[in-house]
């Protein structure tokens, strides 16, 4: 069975105000409702004026996607009543998108790049949200919030070409990295990025699901809503073309809409703004370095491998945090902020940000000389990383080091270790003098446990092999 | 710097929805000047309704571009003047606040649907007013109540605050009793305004001068065609021929698009009205309603409650208008035939300054007497092309017909509202 997805992606520009009007888009340390203006609560007789920093937004996307741009586009009006919608219509664009075309390219399942190509992107306004309150049947309420209403968004619409919830995965992992490269959207902005996808299994019926308002819910989403196509399938249930939400909390898809609550949009050209005739501005956009430049060069100047280079340049502040730590020491910066570091901030749910550099690069320092285990460094890492969550002033890693008393030691201090754990362990001692294979590693791991990973595991296995030859 | 003003005069013809007692104004062009002000355009601090019973008791938080161009210019503004609701009509007996009567026979409608802004100025309450023009809402009152009314070129006012009934033909524009107020208040309100992305920026208007002197001036046959009544095309055929006497150039001509004007501009009008309108719902002004219930019961009752019968028919023609599988019918092809009418300006003005005729087809209506819809359509049939093709168009008295007065309409090209008021200026004077 042949899964075939399409995706829409909603992102929030970053720019300074909103895309109709001069209020800030920075609300959401605010209270409800201090971010408004005539024109973002549609009060009557309020008109909207394009922000101009949006439309150059929107474009650096474009020519970064290797999108078209026509040389008219247009906005028009999505009538609907919702009341986080404050004028009953959104100001979206409908038949003449800003940008048509272009594609992002991702590593295939199978290796080596795949190509998605995009349908279409377009400029649009976000409405306000609403907050539930309350409880119980009678007690329950609804409060409305502006601040968002009027927020600049792009819609990204692809072609249906990804074929699973991991191409999707990597889709969006690939657009979020750019968008981030091109200064226009911050990650760290709550809702910044909202993903609908349209699924279906192929000779079956697609289904919508909207409301995946995290690109980590995506691949979780999509693995639920697919099972559940195949399942329907084997029991010879009907697909019915239908939109169904995503409920993040438990990790299922439900039907949204019934038939007599479908919308007809009613879209017309939004008659207070003026037709875009913005082509021209496209050539005038210098991009910055993108994320596959950036991973070509990684490995050029670093000396670095591919994977390790695609996860560095996967997210634009681990790429800017490798490249102030790597400078000396890439071969040791690259293994231990690619797969250690990033595995300790994904089990934390940890921004990369919040890693202080001095004392990453410190604790490298350490590791290029030798002066600790592996072992150590990730306790002393953890440690680190632990300060930092608890909000106390972390400590240098020479510091943890001598208080715990990490260094790494000579041979000889851990003769005497390793002579009593070969008295305790007669019958591996007896094994290993048999030449039985994994005996050494047993007591090596023995002694390490002893040493609470102080030891050089290979000095320590040299040690044994000295003490049984006596 | 600051003056005071009281305003306490009766109202017979209920021309106002709101009066101001006290009034501050500055010093300026329009110093102590009183200026009604059409309903529909937003007043900080002071009630806005639109004629219509949803918006009763908002109170705008900021005031409209012209409005303050008026403060700063020293106009006193005294009320906000009655109209049909949300301007849907041509008689101003749609408001939800009572119909307001024609202070030349009371028995009769002074037009619509800036009805109360064109009385308050034919009864002498105030020099001047604001009213505003989707289909001939400056116009046709005007010339119902025999004063000069001027609907500027689509860009020249901002609409910033203009609550909105049709974004794409609307206009603020001026009412007076005599052209020289007429262009007074004009020069005060047209400019550029950044917060309305129609706006246009322009030179400011030129000094009224009187000129008329071999203006070529084109008389289309459409304009006295079916429907007219024959009393007012006599007058404004012996007006037009004063024109003439006073050294304009006549030259008969055509404009087959007016037969596709009244359908298109009622498709389009209604149709970005239905959208417009959409916002009416009772959550953050307007009357709330009184229940508890999901929102989309709440939606329905209030917008059933709170909107008349013509504001509900037009939300309803106009969403049909817009909907899927009748768009291309309806909205689509009304734009073609808009196209059709701007082209048919841009060949006439090719050989013409100025296209003259009637303003109205008749005199002003006994109240009541339009109470079937599609007749009050018709009577736009003259005012509405300009407001498709977007050009500026102004009506000056010209005489009476039935004892009522009767409008001649001077239709300019793009921007020239000088010329046609020039033109008025000469006839008004030649008339005098």
């Amino acid at each position: 069975m042949t899964v075939i997805i399409g995706l829409e992606i909603h992102c929030q520009l970053n720019t300074n105000t909103k895309l109709f009007c001069g209020c800030s888009t920075d609300y959401r340390d605010d209270g409800p409702n201090t971010h408004v203006c005539p024109v973002c609560l549609g009060l009557p007789g309020s008109l909207p004026v394009l922000n101009r920093q949006a439309v150059v937004y929107a474009l650096r996307v474009a020519k970064a996607l290797h999108c078209e741009v026509p040389e008219f586009s247009e906005f028009a009006r999505k009538n609907y009543f919702y009341p986080d919608l404050p004028k009953a219509f959104q100001i979206t664009q409908y038949d003449k998108p800003l940008a048509l075309g272009g594609y992002i390219e991702i590593e295939a399942e199978a290796g080596g790049e795949k190509r998605i190509n995009l349908t279409r992107i377009h400029m649009e306004e976000d409405p306000g949200r609403l907050v539930h309150k309350g409880s119980g049947d009678r007690g329950r309420y609804t409060l409305v919030d502006y601040n968002r209403s009027g927020v600049p968004l792009i819609e990204i619409v692809t072609e249906p070409e990804l074929s699973s919830p991991k191409e999707a995965r990597r889709f969006l992992n690939k657009l979020r990295a750019t968008l981030e490269y091109l200064g226009i959207y911050d990650s760290e902005r709550e809702g910044s990025l909202r993903v609908d996808a349209n699924i279906s299994i192929k000779g079956y019926e697609r289904v919508e699901v909207k409301n995946i308002t995290s690109y980590k819910g995506v691949e979780k989403a999509l693995t639920f809503e697919i099972t559940r196509q195949k399942g329907m399938i084997r029991r010879n249930a009907q697909i019915v073309r239908e939109t169904r939400h995503y409920q993040e909390a438990r990790g299922v898809t439900t039907s949204a809409r019934s038939k007599e609550m479908e919308h007809d949009y009613r879209y017309f050209p939004e008659p207070d703004l003026a037709p875009l005739q913005v082509s021209s501005w496209v050539e005038e956009i210098e991009l910055p370095e993108l994320p596959d430049t950036r991973r070509d060069r990684f490995m050029q100047q670093y000396g670095i491998s591919l994977n390790h280079a695609r996860t560095l340049t996967g997210d634009l502040r681990l790429a800017e945090f490798f490249e102030e730590v790597a400078s000396g020491i890439p071969e040791v910066a690259a293994p231990w902020t690619a797969d250690i570091l990033l595995g300790e901030l994904n089990y934390r749910d940890m921004p990369i940000s919040k890693v202080p550099v001095p004392h990453f690069n410190a604790l490298l320092e350490e590791v290029k000389k030798g002066t600790i285990t592996d072992t150590s460094a990730v306790e002393i890492l953890r440690l680190l990383l632990n300060q930092v969550m608890e909000g106390s002033t972390p400590e240098m890693p020479g510091a943890v080091i001598a208080r715990l008393g990490l260094s790494k030691e000579e041979g000889g201090a851990f003769r005497e270790i390793v002579a009593s754990v070969l008295a305790e362990n007669g019958p591996a001692v007896a094994d290993q003098r048999a030449g039985k294979a994994g005996a050494i590693n047993f007591l090596v791991g023995q002694v390490m446990k002893a040493t609470r990973g102080r030891a050089d595991p290979k000095e320590i296995a040299r040690i044994i092999e000295d003490l049984l030859k006596e | 710097m600051g003056s005071k003003m009281s305003f306490d005069k009766p109202d017979p013809d209920n021309a106002f929805i709101t009066l101001c007692r006290e009034i501050d104004y500055q010093e300026g062009p329009l110093s102590g000047i009183p200026i009604a002000i059409k309903d529909n355009i937003s007043t900080a601090g002071i009630q806005t309704t639109c004629g219509s019973k949803i918006l009763k008791g908002y109170i705008p938080p900021y005031d409209a571009h012209v409005i303050t161009l008026i403060r700063s210019a020293g106009g006193a503004i005294v009320g906000k003047t009655n109209m049909d609701e949300f301007g849907m009509g041509t008689t101003t007996e749609s408001s939800a606040f009572g119909p307001t009567t024609n202070p030349v026979d009371p028995t009769r409608v002074p037009g619509g649907s800036s009805g109360g802004s064109a009385a308050a100025v034919a009864s002498g309450l105030v020099r001047m007013a604001l009213g505003t023009d989707t289909g001939g809402s400056i116009r046709c009152p005007a010339s119902f109540c025999g004063i000069v009314g001027l609907k500027p070129t689509y860009g020249r006012v901002s609409r910033y605050g203009l609550i909105a009934y049709a974004n794409s033909l609307e206009q603020i524009g001026p009412l007076a009793r005599n052209v020289r107020d007429c262009a007074l208040l004009y020069s005060c309100i047209a400019g550029y305004d950044p917060r309305d992305g129609t706006s246009l920026d322009l030179p400011a208007p030129t000094p009224l001068r009187s000129e008329i002197q071999g203006k070529r001036i084109g008389v289309p046959a459409e304009f006295f065609g079916e429907g007219v009544d024959p009393a007012v095309a006599s007058v404004v055929q012996s007006g037009i021929q004063r024109l003439e006497e006073l050294g304009a150039v006549i030259v008969p001509c055509s404009m087959p698009s007016m037969r596709y004007a009244l359908a298109a501009y009622y498709v389009t009008s209604m149709s970005e009205a239905s959208s417009n309108l959409g916002r009416y719902d009772g959550v953050r002004y307007g009357q709330a309603p009184d229940t508890v219930r999901s929102w989309h019961d709440a939606y329905s009752e209030i917008r059933r409650a709170g909107f008349g019968e013509e504001v509900r028919r037009r939300i309803l023609l106009g969403s049909f208008a817009l909907s899927a599988g009748y768009q291309g019918k309806y909205y689509a092809k009304a734009q073609a035939a808009r196209q059709m009418v701007r082209d048919d300006f841009e060949r006439l003005f090719e050989s013409v300054d100025i296209i003259a005729g009637p303003t109205m087809p008749t005199v002003a209506f006994r109240l009541g007497e339009t109470s079937d819809p599609l007749s009050m359509y018709l009577a736009d049939i003259l005012t509405v092309p300009a407001n498709l093709a977007g050009v500026p168009a102004l009506s000056v008295p010209c005489g009476t017909a039935h004892g009522m007065p009767v409008g001649l309409q001077l239709i300019g090209r793009h921007f020239a509202e000088d010329e046609i008021l020039a033109a008025a200026l000469a006839f008004e004077e030649g008339s005098a």
